[in-house]
């Protein structure tokens, strides 16, 4: 009986880091970036990894996403362990991850290559509709704003219908208006798909805003130092008390973390 | 209302008229007041063009100097694309060819004369050999660079979406490298041309390069002299505005823009 309960709980979290640690080999010298990470992040739960620049957030992100092996410990998706990455959890880059060589279709269907013809163009219809860039079909990434590329990238990776979405600072690069936005699309598009979502930021705000967990990471070698869990629920009024007092507490976290 | 940047409409013709008018009118006033007897005037140099065209000579050797260029290019173009991309995909090849690669490139195809001779003998297989020699390495470094220059982040998105390596090739590789490709064609291109000229002087019997020796050699006529270097000239800048055309190609495009 002992040995079915942990199975169950591990059935029900999506990905589950189990004591992962990375260590960088360069020029002799190595870099401790991850230590002793654990974390599980359920199925179709938003998942914010928090961290000043440079702590080792994507370097854990990459690991999730199957890009780089872990030095020690191991990833789990669904039980099994990640080696590669996979089609069933893509990963977002700043909106430069669109190829500039295919138009807005030809992008979203990239993934699609499996597919009948017919359902590629009822996918690609779908998801053009889905991030708003009806009208848009024929253009190139250039002649695209910077939000609308991102929303391109999201729509692409939504095209191929993945399990979980790793985004890495997605909408670092836009201004803060149209970052604004985009984090509210963001949300839509979850609330609508139910993708399971680990989101790196650096962003106090934009984490307490978007995720039901916080993770909040320590300066090099990153470790975690807590998981705040956002109890407000959507659409969330963010000059509410509640909303405050978990972002000064996560601010103080931060601020202890440079300190040290 | 037009800024300062921008020239007006009438100022794109009028400032390259003025500079075409003024080199003439130089060239004219230098004839005419050091009354030299070998040099030819602008106008003789017209006269000159006319008996050219008249013989039909012109238009044989026209061709036969763009049949060269194009089997020549085409030969390194054919050969150089997919040993570049190879040289480019897998940096261990590189390695190994890159030491002889270095310090054949900066031999000018002119010193390949004898040895094209021994090889090939006088005629136009040594000509086009030339062509080649001068074309093939240009090609071969803007394949391998483009390929080494793909960002990492569009290999790893087509990685992520299940490409095989093969795929990440066709479908993101050499799309993303291609404006390298292009450029690389390019200066092949322009470096074939100056090519040819120089083997037709010695290689073979027609031509515009055995134009300009034979109109030197039998009987000191500068006026066609002259009047095939400017044919040159104009087929030159004809191939190359050709070529650049290609740079308007939408799938490519996005590599010629400058960002701003």
């Amino acid at each position: 009986m002992t040995l079915i309960e942990p199975m169950e709980v591990a059935v029900k979290a999506k990905l589950c880091v189990e004591q992962v640690g990375m260590v960088f080999e360069r020029d002799g010298k190595s870099t401790h970036v991850l230590e002793n990470i654990d974390l599980e992040v359920g199925d179709g739960e938003f998942v914010c990894l928090l961290g000043p620049s440079g702590c080792g957030k994507t370097t854990l992100l990459n690991a999730m996403a199957g890009f780089l092996a872990p030095t020690s410990g191991t990833i789990r998706v669904d039980g099994e362990p990640v080696r590669r990455p996979d089609p069933r959890r893509i990963f977002v880059f700043q909106e430069r991850g669109v190829f500039p060589w295919l138009t807005v279709e030809g992008n979203i269907e990239f993934g699609l290559f499996k597919l009948t013809r017919a359902e590629r163009a009822a996918r690609v219809a779908q998801y053009i509709r889905m991030v708003g860039l009806k009208g848009f079909e024929k253009s190139y990434p250039h002649d695209l704003s910077g939000g609308m590329k991102q929303r391109l990238e999201v729509a692409r990776a939504l095209a191929v219908n993945p399990d979980m979405l790793f985004l890495d600072e997605p909408f670092g690069a836009l201004d803060s208006i149209t970052r604004l936005i985009m984090r509210g699309e963001l949300l839509r598009i979850w609330e609508a798909e139910r993708k399971t979502i680990v989101f790196v930021t650096h962003d106090i705000d934009e984490a307490v805003q978007l995720a039901d967990r916080v993770v909040v990471m320590s300066a090099r070698p990153a470790t975690i130092q807590q998981i705040v869990p956002i109890d407000i629920a959507h659409p969330r009024d963010i000059s509410s008390a509640r909303y405050l007092e978990l972002r000064d507490g996560i601010f103080k976290q931060i601020g202890l973390a440079h300190r040290i | 209302m037009n800024t300062l940047t921008e020239p007006r409409k009438w100022e794109a013709y009028f400032w390259p008229t003025l500079t075409a008018a003024l080199f003439l009118a130089l060239w004219y006033f230098s004839v005419a007041w050091t009354k030299t007897n070998i040099f030819p005037s602008p106008r003789e140099v017209v006269r000159g063009m006319a008996e050219l065209v008249r013989q039909h000579a012109l238009w044989g050797d026209i061709v036969d100097s763009l049949r060269r260029v194009a089997i020549g290019f085409g030969t390194a173009a054919v050969l150089g694309i997919p040993i570049g991309l190879t040289l480019g995909w897998y940096p261990a090849a590189d390695q190994v060819v890159n030491p002889v690669m270095q310090l054949l490139r900066p031999i000018s195809p002119i010193a390949w004369i004898p040895v094209a001779i021994i090889f090939f003998g006088v005629g136009d297989k040594a000509a086009i050999f030339l062509i080649f020699m001068g074309a093939y390495f240009p090609i071969v470094v803007a394949c391998a660079s483009g390929v080494t220059n793909v960002p990492a982040m569009y290999r790893r998105a087509g990685h992520n979406f299940g490409l095989t390596p093969v795929q990440v090739l066709a479908r993101v590789v050499f799309p993303a490298a291609l404006p390298r490709i292009l450029m690389g064609l390019r200066i092949a291109l322009g470096i074939a041309w100056l090519v040819v000229v120089a083997a037709e002087m010695i290689a073979v019997d027609s031509g515009l390069g055995y134009l300009v020796i034979d109109s030197r050699n039998s009987g000191k006529r500068y006026d066609l002299v002259v009047a095939a270097m400017l044919m040159i000239g104009v087929i030159g800048l004809i191939l190359d505005t050709a070529f650049r055309s290609l740079e308007k190609i939408q799938s490519v495009r996005w590599g010629f823009r400058n960002e701003s």
